[in-house]
């Protein structure tokens, strides 16, 4: 399997990050980035990085199930993550989720039918005082309200 | 731009580089007395500079509060083993957003805390674990690192010191648990983030199973400061064993919540009031949990306290990480006790049988609760489950589900009577109307 030359310089450098002999402390970075790039993490990834390490693909696979973030489905290209935990809770985080279940008709680790957005309800992502906060995939959005949730998604949307 | 508003009460000492224009270059850390402190400690021994963390009373951020020079002092000096530096930016405790500003206005303020931190025990080599949700500031960091090798205050012979020390990021993938420093170190070396059991502690056996310097964010960002202005001036800052300031973040119903670096010691009414602008829509205070989800709660009249380490203690709850939750007169106590247990029961790692099977025995009775199916004897049912999940698991994840929760039927018990019987929860129809 082949990946990204970007990809590729950022795997030998993970590889040199750690002790000799400790180059199985870069799966979790490899698994994140590989997600990045491929989409999910497939069989294909699983095995490569697993040679790679020099570890077994039922040890990535043990690791991999214990992770919130690593996923071996494709979610949507934009992965919308709602938080209602205590903060977003108090200042409508749950108003937010379900106008977002509203919006794009799909629930908890769904998918569109199009492909195009997916949803999680999500617990703490550290914006607390800027709370209700969702994350579009790595981005953070604070003060979400659903007015600004529905033009975020519109906006999305007119990308295509 | 800054996130929101300072606030004239605060006293900055860790974050008084945020907003400066470029704040997060080199060029602006060297122009604001950055990496001066790190030249300081490389004239001085070991013991001279934990000594001075020590007269310091610097208490770790991440939220246990334990006094980090005497942690340092832990290290052994003679161990053939390598030694490393670890830093905890697994910041997840709910209520808690403050570790995110350190790293993304003043990066350089963290790599020298932890090279200070370095030449205290003689160690070469530093891991930032970041949360994976934090992914644009492990870029951030990345550029930083890069920076600081370039302009020579990383890698080998720094600065003509003799000194050589190497920084890496490493990516979290998801997971409150690897906040807890063990399950941290195994996430690091690439496995479960299940805890060890302790002792060794990180200090004598951590990364790699050699000897490990393992503190949050804010308290290596701390040591700079500690280090250029002396132990004694920061230690002054707060109250007697309870050094300096810290970065509370205000979340929940106030008017103007945000990150604020407060003295510890700060009084927690003043700080919803004065700082946080009061309680939003001129409600009344009904609870404030002080220092993240973890916390046992505090009842409105509870809440006139010094906020440091062990006045919170006396109050029977935690300063924790810094998280200040506030929760107006509408709020439903059973609600944000079952939303806490949701949280809580998602991220029980399993491997404790206390805590995996009470987390989620937990939040089923709650969740029953708030829907109206309560029965009267399901009321000291929960802390009865709770209480027989204190200190009976390896990390403290479980001691953090059963605390808050007992602290909520006790101090609330009125609450959780009034949603016996099918009754609907009495503020639904409250927040409903608020919210039209």
């Amino acid at each position: 399997m082949t990946f990204s030359p970007e990809l590729e310089a950022k795997f030998e450098k993970l590889l040199r990050s750690y002790p000799p002999g400790r180059q199985r402390s870069a799966l979790i970075p490899m698994l994140m980035f590989a997600q990045d790039e491929v989409g999910s993490v497939t069989p294909e990834v699983i095995a490569e990085i697993a040679a790679r390490i020099g570890i077994s693909e039922l040890q990535v696979r043990e690791v991999l199930s214990y992770y919130s973030m690593l996923h071996t489905k494709p979610m949507g290209k934009y992965h919308i993550q709602v938080c209602t935990n205590i903060s977003c809770l108090l200042t409508g985080g749950e108003e937010i989720w379900e106008q977002a279940r509203k919006k794009l008709g799909c629930g908890h680790k769904e998918v569109t039918a199009d492909g195009q957005f997916s949803l999680e309800e999500v617990e703490c992502i550290g914006a607390c005082s800027w709370a209700p906060a969702i994350q579009v995939n790595y981005d953070f959005h604070h003060n979400v309200t659903p007015e600004k949730f529905n033009a975020l998604i519109d906006s999305l949307r007119k990308l295509h | 731009m800054l996130y929101n508003e300072p606030s004239p009460l605060e006293v900055k000492v860790l974050s008084r580089r945020f907003g400066l224009p470029d704040s997060q270059s080199i060029n602006t850390y060297l122009a604001h007395e950055g990496y001066q402190a790190f030249r300081k400690a490389a004239a001085m021994t070991p013991d001279d500079i934990i000594n001075e963390v020590k007269i310091s009373s610097l208490r770790g951020r991440g939220g246990a509060g334990f006094p980090t020079g005497m942690k340092w002092s832990f290290v052994p000096r003679n161990s053939p083993k390598p030694k490393y530096i670890v830093v905890n930016a697994d910041e997840s405790e709910p209520g808690t957003c403050k570790d995110r500003l350190l790293m993304e206005y003043d990066p350089h303020q963290l790599i020298e805390g932890m090279m200070i931190a370095g030449l205290a025990v003689d160690a070469h080599t530093g891991y930032i674990y970041i949360r994976g949700e934090y992914r644009y500031l492990i870029n951030l960091m990345d550029r930083a690192i890069a920076e600081a090798y370039e302009r020579g205050y990383l890698g080998k012979n720094i600065q003509g010191t003799g000194f050589d020390f190497d920084v890496y990021t490493h990516t979290g993938a998801g997971a409150y648990e690897c906040g807890e420093e063990s399950a941290l170190l195994e996430s690091l070396e690439g496995k479960r983030g299940i805890p060890r059991i302790r002792p060794p502690f990180p200090a004598v056996s951590g990364a790699f199973q050699c000897p490990t310097v393992l503190n949050n964010v804010e308290t290596y960002c701390a040591v700079p400061a500690i280090i250029r202005d002396g132990g004694a001036a920061f230690a002054a800052l707060g109250t007697p064993k309870n050094g300096g300031t810290r970065l509370f973040c205000l979340s929940g119903h106030v008017n103007r919540p945000g990150v604020y670096e407060l003295p510890m010691g700060f009084n927690l009414l003043r700080m919803i009031n004065e700082v946080g602008g009061g309680v939003r829509g001129g409600k009344k205070l009904k609870a404030v949990i002080p220092g993240g989800s973890s916390c046992p709660v505090l009842k409105a009249e509870e809440c006139d306290l010094a906020m440091d380490f062990d006045t919170v203690a006396q109050a029977k709850s935690m300063l924790g990480s810094g998280g200040v939750v506030v929760m107006d007169e509408d709020t439903c106590m059973v609600k944000a006790a079952l939303r806490i247990m949701k949280f809580y029961a998602h991220e029980s790692c399993g491997w404790c049988i206390p805590c995996r099977e009470g987390t989620i025995w937990l939040r089923k009775l709650l969740d029953r609760f708030h829907a109206g199916f309560g029965q009267q004897g399901d009321i000291p049912l929960i802390g009865e489950v709770a209480k027989n999940m204190l200190g009976r698991t390896f990390c403290p994840l479980g001691d953090a589900a059963a605390m808050p929760t007992i602290s909520f039927v006790e101090k609330f018990y009125d609450e959780f009577e009034a949603h016996l019987d099918g009754k609907p929860c009495p503020y639904e129809e409250v927040n409903r109307f608020a919210l039209a």
